[in-house]
C-alpha cells in the first residue's frame, strides 16, 4: 500500500501543475476535479485507525462534493457567463509553470524538514500539500478571471485538506469534514457572485472592477 | 556474444531496420483513417528512388546547402552508434556519453538550419527560425529528465541508465521513470516534428516548421534528409523505450525485445498523430516547458528517495590543503 | 624569471618606438604590427617552455614598503595557463590590426594605437604574474586605461567617445572594490602587522571570507562582464576596431576570471552558499546575455552579448566546482573547474575568431547591421567558413572545442547530481538545465548571426560589392580556426595537460586527480573516435552521392519562390524576424520596442519597421541610480561659482584646518 501512496501523492503534484499551465477553462475544471477524487480517496490509503464504515462515508461524501458537485457548480457559472477561454492572465502559462517548478522545490525543502507527529505518514505527503495550497494561492494571485480564481480557491482548500490529514492526530476526520462544509459554501456563494458580476458589469476581468474604488 | 561484436550487430540491425518506424506510424495513422495505408517498407522504396534521381541545385545555394544532408546524416549515424538501445554497450559508450548523444543531435540540428538560410528564402527561413526555437526549449527538458534517471540507477552513462533489468510500477522510482518517460515523450514528439507540435504531412508553405527547411532538396540530398530522420526516430524512440523495456541478458531476447518496445513507441506516436490537432504555434513552448516541469519533478523525486553515493568519486574523498603556489 | 619578463620589456620598447615614430604613419604602422606579433609570439614560446618544463620560479624586488608594495612575480601553472591566451591572442590580433588600420584614415593616431596596444598585452601579462596586491593593481590600472584609449580609436564619433566614457568609469568602480578587498585580504592574512601585501600574506577566514568573496566578486565581475555589471561590454567591444574588440573579449574580460580563481585560492574551503552564488550568476549571465544577443542587429553588440553569455558558462563551471569543494566531491569539483579553465581558452580561441571574421565582414560591406548584409560567403570565402567554424564552436556542437569544455561542466554536474548530497544534486540540476538552454538559444543566435550575415543573398548594393578581405585579414582568422578544430578533436590531450592546473586549484591531490583523468580520459578519447568517425562518414557520404549524381543530371535553378513575379532579396528573413519567437516569448525581460507602418491598404506601400531591444539593466538599474546620485550631488554645485578668489580661500582654509588639528 505504501508503495502506491507516493505514486498517488505525485499524481497530486501532476494536477497542481496541470491547473498551472492549462489555458482553457474546462481544462481547469478538470484538473481541480480529480484533485478532489484523489483527495477522497487520500484518507483510505493513509490507513487512519477509525471504523471502516466511517472511512467510506467520508469517502464518498468527499467524492461526490469534490468530484461531482464542484465541477457542477463551475460547469454552470462557465455557462453563465459564457466564457470558454480565459482572458490574458497576468503571469503567462509557461512562466507559471516556471515558477510552479520553484514552488515545487521550496515545498520539497520546507516540508521535510518540518516534524511529522505519527511515524507512519508518507514523507511526501506534507510537501505536496503545500504544493497544492501554495498553488492554490498563485492561481488566485496570477490570474483574471474570477472563475479560476475560485478554482485556485478550490486548489487552495484541496492543499489544506490534505495537510490536516498529515498533522491532525486525533478526529482528522472532523477537520475533513469542515472543510468540506467551508469549501462547499464558498464554491456556492462565489457561483452565485460570479453570476451576478457578469450581469452587472458585462465582464469577469477582477482586474477591472479596481475601478470601483472610491478615490479618482 | 562478444561485446564489440554484439555492439555492432546492434548497430547493424537499427541501420536497416530505421526505415521502419515510419512505416508503422503512418500504417497506425490509415488505420485510425479507415484507409489501407502505404506498405510497411514504403520507406525503403521512397529512399531507393530518391536515390536514383538527379539533382537540381539552387542559384543561391553554395557548399553549405550541399553540406547540409551529408553532415547532418553524419552526425545521426554517430550518435546511433553511442546509444545502447538494446541494452548492452553501444560503440561507444562512456560515461558522460549522453551529452555527445544531445551534442551530436544539436549539429544535426544546426547544419541543417544553415542549409535552409542558405537558400535565401523566406519560407525557409520561417522554418527555420522556429525549428530553432522549438529544440532550444527541448534541450533542457532532455538533460533534466537524463539526469533524474542517472540518478535513480545511480550512473551517468548510458549503457549504466538504460540498460538495467527491474523496474517497480508502484515505487516512488517508479513514478520518476514514468514522469521522466512523460516528458521525454514530448521531447520526441517536438525534435522528430510530429503532431502536436508540427504536422509531417502538410505542404502550406506557413504552416510546415520541418518539412520547409527541406523543401529545396530533392534528390540524393532528400533521401539522405528522409534516411537520417528514420534514424532519428530511432535514436529518441530508443531511448523513451530502454527505460521500460526489461532486460534478460540474453542478446537475443534482449534485441528482440528492444525491436517490440520501439515499435510500441511508434504506435504510440501514430495514435497521438491520429487523435490530436496540431497545436497552435503560442502553446507549443507551453507544453515543451510542462515538460520541463515534469523533468525537474522527476529530478525532485529521485533526489528525496535515492540518497546520496560515494559511487563517483574516487577513493580518499577528503580536502587537500591548498597547494596553488602563491 | 627574466626570461619571462623579457618579452614583456620587449613589447613596452616596441610601444615606446612606435610612438616616436608618430609622425611617419605607415612605418609606425608595420613597427608597430611586426614588433607587437615578435614579441608576443616570443612571449608565448616562452610560457609554452615554461609550462613544459614546470618552471616555479619567482622574483621579488623592494619597491615602497610603507604601503606594502613589492615588485614580486612569480610564474606557476595558473599563470602560465592564463598567459597563453593573453600573449597567442595578441599576436594574431596584432596581424588582423596591420590589415585593419591600413583602411583607417587617421594617419597620426596609428603610432598612439600601437603603443597603447603593446601597454595593454603588457600590462596583461603583468596582471597574471605579478604576486604583491599593489603591483597587480597598478597593472590592472595600466590595463584599464589603455583598453580605454584603443576603443576611443575612432574618438571623433560621439557614441564611441560615450561608450568609452561608460567603459572608464565602470572599470574604475570595478577597482575601487578591488582595493577594499584588497586591504581586507591584507588584514586578515599572516602577516597583517608587516604590512606587505605579497599574495603569500594574504587570507582570510570567517565573515572576512565571505565579505572578500563578494568584494571580488563585484570587482572582478565588472571587468568580467556578470550580469548585472555588464553594461559596458555591448557598449565598448562594438565601437572598439575589430582586433581590440578581440583582444577584449578573448583576454582581457578573462582576467576578471584569473582574479576570482586567484583571490579563492587565498581562502580556506568554501561555504556551500558561495557554489550556489556562482552558479545562479552563471545562469543568469548566461541565459541573460544570450537573450539579448538574439534580440541585437548589430553584429558586434551580438557578439558582445554573447561574451557575457560565456563568462556565465565559465561561472556556472567555477560553480560547480566549489560546490565539490564544499563537499569534498573531489569529482566534481576537478571536472567543474577543469570545464571552468579550459572554456576560458576555447572562449579566447573563438571570440577573438568571431570579432575578426565580423570585424572582416562589415569592413568589406561597410556596415555593422545584418539585416544590411547577406550572400558574403561566396564573395569571401575563407572570412566565412572561419566564422562557421567560430559559430559552430560557440555553440558547443561537437567535434570543436565549445563542446569539450561544456561535457566537463555537464560531466561535474551529472556526478552530482547522480551521486552527490541534495543541495549539491539540486544546484547541479540547475546547472544542467541552464547550460542546455543556453546551447540551445546559442544555436539559435549563431545560426542567425552566420546565416543572415553570409547566406542567402546580399541584402545590399554595398553586400554585393563585398571582395575578401586581404592576407593579413584572412590567416589570423584561419590560423584561430584551425586551433578550435585541435583543441575539439584532442579534447583528451587538453585536458590532460590541462589535469594538474585543475588539481591545483581544486584541491584535489595528484592521486586522486589521476584516479579522475582514468575515469575520464577513456571518454574524451571515444569523443575523438567519434568526431573521426563522423569526418569519414562525412566524406564517404559525400563520395556517395557524387558517385549517384554521376549518373544522372546536376542542373541549377532558382530558389523556389511560390509563385511570386519579383522575389527580392530583402524579401528573405532578417535578424529580428528570425529571432522573433524567441525575443516574443522572452518579452518580459527584454522588453524590444518595435516600430512598423501598419498595414492600410489593400495592396503594398512603403513601410517601415525597426526594432531596438535596451539593455534591462543599464535602462532600469544603473542610469536611475547615477541619475539619482547626479541629482543628489548637484545640490553642491553652488559651491563652483567660479571666483577665484573664494577657491583660494578655499585653500587656505583647508591649510588652516590642518594646522590647528594637527597641532591640538
Amino acid at each position: 500500500m505504501t508503495l502506491w501512496i507516493e505514486s498517488f501523492l505525485v499524481l497530486l503534484m501532476i494536477t497542481s501543475l496541470w491547473l498551472l499551465g492549462s489555458s482553457r477553462l474546462l481544462s481547469c475544471i478538470a484538473a481541480v476535479s480529480v484533485q478532489g477524487v484523489l483527495l477522497a480517496a487520500l484518507p483510505l490509503l493513509l490507513g487512519i485507525d477509525a471504523p471502516p464504515w466511517r472511512l467510506f462515508l467520508q469517502a464518498g461524501v468527499s467524492l461526490g462534493l469534490k468530484g461531482i458537485a464542484f465541477p457542477l457548480l463551475l460547469l454552470r457559472a462557465v455557462r453563465s457567463v459564457d466564457a470558454r477561454r480565459e482572458m490574458e492572465p497576468l503571469v503567462g502559462y509557461s512562466l507559471s509553470l516556471l515558477i510552479g517548478v520553484a514552488l515545487l522545490a521550496g515545498s520539497l525543502a520546507a516540508g521535510v524538514r518540518m516534524p511529522l507527529p505519527a511515524a507512519g505518514t508518507p514523507v511526501l505527503l506534507v510537501p505536496a500539500a503545500m504544493f497544492t495550497a501554495l498553488t492554490g494561492l498563485f492561481v488566485i494571485v496570477g490570474r483574471r478571471s474570477a472563475i479560476v480564481q475560485a478554482m485556485g480557491y478550490l486548489a487552495m482548500e484541496n492543499g489544506i485538506a490534505a495537510f490536516g490529514l498529515a498533522i491532525a492526530e486525533q478526529e482528522p476526520l472532523l477537520v475533513e469534514m469542515g472543510t468540506l462544509l467551508d469549501a462547499f459554501v464558498a464554491v456556492f456563494v462565489m457561483g452565485i457572485t460570479i453570476f451576478h458580476i457578469n450581469r452587472e458589469f458585462d465582464h469577469i476581468d477582477a482586474d477591472r472592477l479596481s475601478t470601483l474604488k472610491d478615490s479618482p | 556474444m562478444e561485446q564489440p561484436v554484439l555492439a555492432v550487430l546492434q548497430f547493424c540491425v537499427a541501420l536497416v531496420l530505421a526505415p521502419l518506424v515510419p512505416g508503422i506510424v503512418n500504417r497506425v495513422k490509415a488505420v485510425f483513417a479507415g484507409r489501407r495505408g502505404a506498405p510497411l517498407l514504403q520507406t525503403w522504396y521512397d529512399i531507393a528512388k530518391l536515390l536514383g534521381k538527379a539533382a537540381v541545385y539552387s542559384r543561391t545555394t553554395g557548399w553549405v546547402f550541399r553540406a547540409g544532408p551529408v553532415v547532418g546524416l553524419a552526425g545521426v549515424i554517430v550518435a546511433l552508434g553511442v546509444l545502447p538501445w538494446a541494452g548492452s554497450g553501444a560503440l561507444l559508450s562512456f560515461d558522460g556519453d549522453l551529452i555527445l548523444l544531445a551534442g551530436l543531435l544539436g549539429v544535426m540540428r544546426f547544419v541543417t538550419i544553415i542549409a535552409a538560410l542558405d537558400t535565401g528564402s523566406a519560407f525557409e527561413g520561417m522554418g527555420a527560425s522556429r525549428e530553432a526555437w522549438f529544440s532550444s526549449l527541448g534541450e533542457p527538458a532532455l538533460l533534466l529528465g537524463l539526469a533524474a534517471i542517472a540518478r535513480t540507477r545511480g550512473s551517468i552513462s548510458l549503457a549504466g541508465i538504460l540498460g538495467v533489468t527491474s523496474f517497480a510500477p508502484g515505487s516512488a522510482g517508479g513514478a520518476v521513470i514514468l514522469l521522466v518517460i512523460g516528458a521525454l515523450f514530448v521531447v520526441f514528439l517536438a525534435e522528430n516534428a510530429r503532431i502536436p507540435v508540427d504536422d509531417p504531412n502538410t505542404h502550406l508553405e506557413l504552416t510546415m516548421i520541418h518539412e520547409v527547411m527541406v523543401l529545396d532538396h530533392g534528390g540524393v540530398d532528400f533521401a539522405y534528409i528522409q534516411y537520417g530522420a528514420t534514424l532519428k526516430l530511432w535514436v529518441l524512440g530508443g531511448l523513451i523505450m530502454s527505460l521500460l523495456v526489461p532486460r534478460t541478458g540474453q542478446w537475443y531476447l534482449d534485441i528482440a525485445a528492444a525491436i517490440g518496445g520501439l515499435a510500441v513507441v511508434a504506435i504510440a506516436t501514430g495514435v497521438v498523430e491520429s487523435i490530436m490537432a496540431r497545436l497552435r504555434l503560442v502553446r507549443v513552448p507551453q507544453l515543451l516547458v510542462a515538460a520541463l516541469a515534469m523533468s525537474a519533478l522527476g529530478l525532485a523525486l529521485a533526489l528525496m528517495n535515492n540518497p546520496p553515493t560515494a559511487a563517483l568519486n574516487p577513493p580518499s574523498a577528503a580536502l587537500n590543503p591548498p597547494s596553488v603556489a602563491r | 624569471m627574466l626570461l619571462l619578463l623579457l618579452p614583456l620589456v620587449a613589447m613596452l620598447l616596441v610601444g615606446l618606438v612606435t610612438a616616436s615614430l608618430a609622425s611617419a604613419p605607415r612605418a609606425a604602422r608595420a613597427v608597430g604590427a611586426i614588433g607587437t606579433c615578435a614579441a608576443s609570439a616570443g612571449g608565448l614560446g616562452v610560457t609554452i617552455a615554461a609550462l613544459v618544463l614546470g618552471d616555479s620560479s619567482s622574483l621579488s624586488l623592494p619597491w615602497n614598503a610603507a604601503i606594502g608594495a613589492s615588485f614580486a612575480v612569480a610564474f606557476d601553472p595558473l599563470t602560465g595557463f592564463f598567459l597563453l591566451p593573453i600573449y597567442g591572442l595578441s599576436a594574431v590580433c596584432a596581424v588582423f590590426g596591420a590589415g585593419y588600420l591600413s583602411h583607417a584614415h587617421h594617419g597620426r593616431g596609428v603610432a598612439a594605437h600601437w603603443l597603447f596596444y603593446s601597454l595593454l598585452v603588457s600590462s596583461m601579462a603583468l596582471v597574471v604574474l605579478a604576486r604583491n596586491a599593489v603591483l597587480f593593481l597598478v597593472a590592472w590600472e595600466i590595463m584599464s586605461i589603455s583598453s580605454w584609449q584603443l576603443v576611443t580609436f575612432e574618438h571623433e564619433r560621439e557614441e564611441t567617445r560615450q561608450a568609452g566614457i561608460t567603459y572608464l568609469v565602470a572599470t574604475q568602480i570595478g577597482t575601487a572594490f578591488l582595493l577594499v578587498m584588497f586591504l581586507l585580504l591584507g588584514a586578515g592574512g599572516s602577516a597583517g602587522a608587516a604590512g606587505s601585501l605579497d599574495f603569500a600574506n594574504l587570507g582570510a577566514s570567517g565573515p572576512a571570507a565571505s565579505a572578500a568573496f563578494l568584494l571580488a566578486l563585484v570587482g572582478f565581475g565588472t571587468k568580467a562582464g556578470i550580469v548585472p555589471l555588464h553594461i559596458w561590454l555591448p557598449e565598448a567591444h562594438p565601437a572598439a576596431p575589430s582586433h581590440v574588440s578581440a583582444l577584449m573579449s578573448g583576454v582581457m574580460i578573462k582576467t576578471g576570471i584569473y582574479g576570482i580563481v586567484r583571490v579563492l585560492s587565498f581562502i580556506g574551503t568554501p561555504p556551500l552558499w558561495w557554489g550556489w552564488t556562482l552558479v545562479s550568476i552563471g545562469a543568469v549571465s548566461g541565459v541573460m546575455g544570450v537573450l539579448f544577443a538574439l534580440s541585437q542587429h548589430d553584429i558586434k553588440r551580438l557578439l558582445a552579448y554573447h561574451s557575457v553569455e560565456n563568462i556565465g558558462i565559465i561561472c556556472l563551471g567555477l560553480g560547480v566546482g566549489l560546490l565539490g569543494m564544499s563537499f569534498g566531491s573531489t569529482t566534481v569539483a576537478f571536472l567543474g573547474f577543469a570545464g571552468a579553465l579550459l572554456h576560458v581558452l576555447n572562449h579566447a580561441l573563438f571570440k577573438g575568431l568571431l570579432f575578426m571574421g565580423a570585424g572582416a565582414a562589415s569592413h568589406a560591406a561597410g556596415t555593422r547591421e545584418i539585416d544590411r548584409l547577406g550572400g558574403l560567403l561566396r564573395r569571401m570565402p575563407l572570412t566565412g567558413a572561419a566564422f562557421l567554424v567560430g559559430a559552430a564552436a560557440i555553440s558547443g556542437l561537437p567535434p570543436l572545442n565549445g563542446f569539450i569544455s561544456e561535457l566537463l561542466i555537464f560531466l561535474g554536474a551529472y556526478n552530482a547530481a547522480a551521486a552527490g548530497p541534495a543541495a549539491q544534486a539540486a544546484a547541479a540540476g540547475i546547472v544542467v538545465a541552464a547550460l542546455a538552454l543556453i546551447g540551445g538559444l546559442a544555436v539559435a543566435c549563431f545560426t542567425k548571426a552566420f546565416g543572415i550575415s553570409f547566406l542567402g543573398e546580399p541584402r545590399t548594393p554595398a553586400a554585393a560589392a563585398a571582395v575578401e578581405a586581404g592576407p593579413s585579414m584572412t590567416v589570423p582568422v584561419i590560423i584561430l580556426a584551425a586551433a578550435c578544430a585541435a583543441i575539439g578533436l584532442l579534447g583528451s590531450v587538453a585536458v590532460f595537460l590541462l589535469a594538474p592546473l585543475a588539481g591545483a586549484v581544486a584541491r584535489v591531490g595528484p592521486a586522486d586527480a589521476a584516479v579522475i583523468m582514468a575515469g575520464t580520459s577513456p571518454g574524451l578519447v571515444k569523443v575523438t573516435i567519434g568526431a573521426g568517425a563522423l569526418a569519414a562518414l562525412v566524406a564517404g557520404l559525400a563520395i556517395l552521392r557524387a558517385v549517384l549524381l554521376s549518373r544522372s543530371s546536376v542542373r541549377s535553378a532558382g530558389t523556389w519562390d511560390c509563385g511570386y513575379t519579383h522575389p527580392d532579396a530583402r524579401m528573405q528573413y532578417t535578424s529580428s524576424s528570425f529571432a522573433q519567437p524567441l525575443t516574443g516569448m522572452f518579452h518580459f525581460p527584454l522588453a524590444t520596442h518595435r516600430r512598423w507602418t501598419p498595414i492600410s491598404a489593400l495592396f503594398p506601400v512603403k513601410a517601415e519597421f525597426s526594432s531596438h531591444t535596451p539593455d534591462l539593466f543599464a535602462q532600469g538599474l544603473f542610469r536611475p541610480a547615477f541619475a539619482g546620485i547626479g541629482a543628489l550631488l548637484s545640490r553642491l554645485r553652488w559651491l563652483q561659482h567660479g571666483r577665484l578668489q573664494l577657491y583660494v580661500l578655499y585653500v587656505a582654509a583647508t591649510l588652516l584646518v590642518l594646522l590647528i588639528w594637527k597641532l591640538g
